[in-house]
């Protein structure tokens, strides 16, 4: 029978799905679970993500980009997270949250202004949305923005932000309108080094130990009116399209996690042996690799959907939400499923299914909640919601003008 | 100067437990199939060569019709174009005829300019022979060399070459053409970039048939019977002591009992 690799996606696909699995098994799985138990970054493989053109694959060779499509993107988040969520994630927040906005929103001087840099890695880049009071409530965050001439001034601070302790370039969200909700937010992209900027990592995670999350202090820092991204008044909608991009790269890292989880719950279940037989002859551990399947087969199809979707430009907010929310809480059963049929071993860090399990509650919690997710599907059921056409739509997939 | 490198498809290694002898027995082998382990070693160092040599490199593979996953991954890689050579020329033949076979694409793809050095893996993972390299240089009239761990230079028609050796190492010099088999040692090798993924996904590999290489498939050998070995029964002792020295001392004791060392 036809796997989901031979009918949804071309020989190219498959030749990228290959290369970053090896990728990820030659080089993250080996040293990932030692970064996680002392809580340090992987700096080591930076340089080779950026060497692979994994930090701006998804952008146009113009730019420095590797020119692939957005289904290649989301093969090389699942095959990242296959090993470890915190890897992933540099691409997620480097790219999807920061370069692809860029892409997106930025002006065509922005684009070759910023976009090289960040495709070669030889700048590394993050997203400041959430602060201490202001989460899921975008409308409610504090931090401001005031003209002075040709620059602005920016106070206030943002946290758990992913590599804000490691990245160069920070594309933050502050008011310029203070009285207008969220229509009064703007984007601005600064630079590490500017006076009044400072950064700091938070310790004490649960998951995702091999990720930098940090936070952000903004002191009467001065930004070019030129590093404001879109229109005055548009960050809100810039950081709903940031969304769309990263929560595609956590649906289908999240798929990535459930296939590492099947593969090493198949493999422990057919080695270990209680009551005389092995335990994959048990019908509850059974039961608990069949659901994996299940998410498994079920996630795949609404990752290449969205990622479908985004190839071809078509706003895609709902499937992608559908995907981030589906995916994520498969992904959390899958590894809580999977450390249950490891019995007492799963429990301990000496198999990698603990690891997947402590990572995914915190995919159900950042890039929407699950309960904000569920809140969208329900109004775009209800008829209560509708996505307008923006200013900049995400282009269209083009090898012609891509590649 | 044109670079051949032989390459095998076979079963991804940590499927191979999987694969049942039926599925052995009749090819149709349910695992993912993916380029040798060892070959890539074969492909790297072919690129390597043309980047200091400036020569032309084809991968050359002997599979079933549809099996040109290995060649399009030497092609990502970087090699410069690919052959397949149906397993239909060698009508169910043995390691010699796999040789003769792959010698023949070997002169047919020399063309105007011949190939005057073919790399390749040391073994493959399945099949596990480690001869069809030796065979391809004999049906060529080669010279061999094996566990090539450097490839120093070529000058003056000459290979000089590092070739590992149980205990040793030792540098030779060999006159082209010759066939090389690689030893591990000999390099990383690259991932596919996505530029030559790119390219090896828009390639057309040229299949050669029996119409195209004429080769008497002589063979000398052919499977009678084919099984799994039995999983070992192991059994787990662990040493109970003070220190690890008292620990070590016992360990010493069992493994000389059991005349291990």
């Amino acid at each position: 029978m036809a796997s989901t690799d031979e009918l949804l996606y071309t020989e190219e696909h498959n030749l990228v799905r290959k290369m970053a699995y090896d990728f990820t098994r030659n080089e993250v799985m080996p040293i990932i679970a030692e970064h996680d138990r002392k809580h340090t970054f992987p700096f080591e493989l930076l340089p080779k993500m950026a060497q692979l053109g994994f930090l701006g694959i998804c952008l146009p060779a113009r730019y420095g980009g590797a020119g692939m499509d957005f289904l290649s993107l989301g093969i090389v988040s699942e095959a990242l997270e296959y090993g470890d969520s915190s890897v992933r994630e540099t691409v997620a927040v480097h790219l999807a949250l920061h370069a692809l906005p860029i892409f997106q929103w930025g002006t065509e001087e922005q684009k070759e202004s910023f976009l090289p840099g960040l495709a070669s890695g030889d700048h590394i880049a993050c997203f400041g949305l959430t602060e201490p009071g202001a989460g899921s409530d975008v409308a409610a965050i504090q931090s401001r923005a005031m003209r002075q001439g040709e620059e602005y001034v920016l106070t206030g601070e943002k946290m758990w932000i992913t590599l804000a302790d490691v990245a160069d370039r920070f594309l933050v969200f502050a008011k310029t309108q203070p009285d207008q909700g969220a229509r009064g937010i703007s984007a601005f992209i600064l630079e590490r080094g500017w006076q009044g900027l400072t950064t700091g990592t938070l310790e004490g995670k649960m998951g995702v130990r091999a990720s930098n999350t940090g936070w952000i202090n903004m002191q009467d820092v001065r930004v070019p009116a030129c590093h404001r991204l879109g229109e005055e008044g548009e960050g809100f909608k810039i950081a709903m399209s940031c969304l769309d991009n990263a929560r595609f790269g956590v649906a289908a890292g999240s798929v990535g996690i459930i296939r590492a989880c099947i593969d090493e719950s198949v493999k422990y279940a057919l080695q270990r042996r209680t009551f005389g037989k092995p335990i994959a002859e048990h019908q509850l551990v059974q039961q608990m690799i069949a659901h994996m399947q299940q998410d498994l087969d079920i996630g795949e199809l609404l990752v290449w959907k969205a990622g479908t979707l985004k190839n071809r430009g078509v706003r895609n907010t709902r499937e992608t939400s559908m995907a981030k929310w589906f995916c994520t809480e498969a992904a959390r059963r899958a590894a809580d499923n999977a450390v249950q049929v490891h019995g007492a071993y799963g429990y301990s860090d000496e198999y990698n299914v603990e690891r997947h399990l402590r990572n995914t509650k915190s995919a159900v919690i950042y890039e929407g909640t699950s309960q904000i997710h569920t809140l969208m599907q329900a109004a775009y059921t209800l008829g209560m919601r509708e996505d307008r056409p923006l200013r900049c739509p995400m282009p269209a997939y083009d090898p012609d003008t891509w590649q | 100067m044109n670079v051949a490198v032989l390459i095998k498809q076979t079963p991804d290694t940590a499927e191979l437990p999987k694969v049942t002898v039926d599925e052995a027995e009749s090819g149709e082998l349910q695992a993912t199939m993916v380029i040798n382990p060892w070959d890539e070693f074969a492909v790297e160092e072919a690129i390597d060569l043309s980047d200091r040599f400036g020569c032309e490199t084809v991968a050359i593979s002997l599979g079933r019709a549809d099996e040109t996953d290995a060649l399009k991954h030497a092609l990502a890689m970087g090699v410069d174009s690919a052959v397949h050579v149906d397993e239909d020329v060698i009508d169910g033949g043995d390691e010699w005829a796999t040789a003769e076979a792959l010698a023949a694409a070997v002169r047919k793809v020399g063309g105007g300019e011949d190939v005057e050095l073919v790399l390749a893996g040391k073994m493959s993972v399945d099949g596990n022979s480690g001869v069809i390299y030796a065979g391809v240089a004999c049906k060529l009239d080669w010279d061999l060399l094996v566990n090539v761990t450097r490839i120093v230079d070529i000058v003056d028609g000459k290979l000089i070459a590092e070739q590992a050796f149980e205990g040793g190492q030792e540098t030779v010099e060999v006159p082209l053409p010759v066939v090389i088999s690689v030893a591990k040692e000999i390099n990383e090798p690259r991932y596919p970039s996505f530029m030559g993924i790119r390219k090896a996904s828009r390639a057309t590999i040229p299949t050669w048939g029996r119409d195209h290489l004429e080769i008497d498939a002589s063979r000398t050998t052919r499977w009678n019977d084919l099984s799994k070995p039995e999983p070992e029964e192991v059994q787990v002792h662990i040493f109970d002591g003070a220190t690890v020295e008292e620990k070590a001392a016992q360990l010493a004791d069992a493994l000389m009992a059991e005349k291990v060392i």
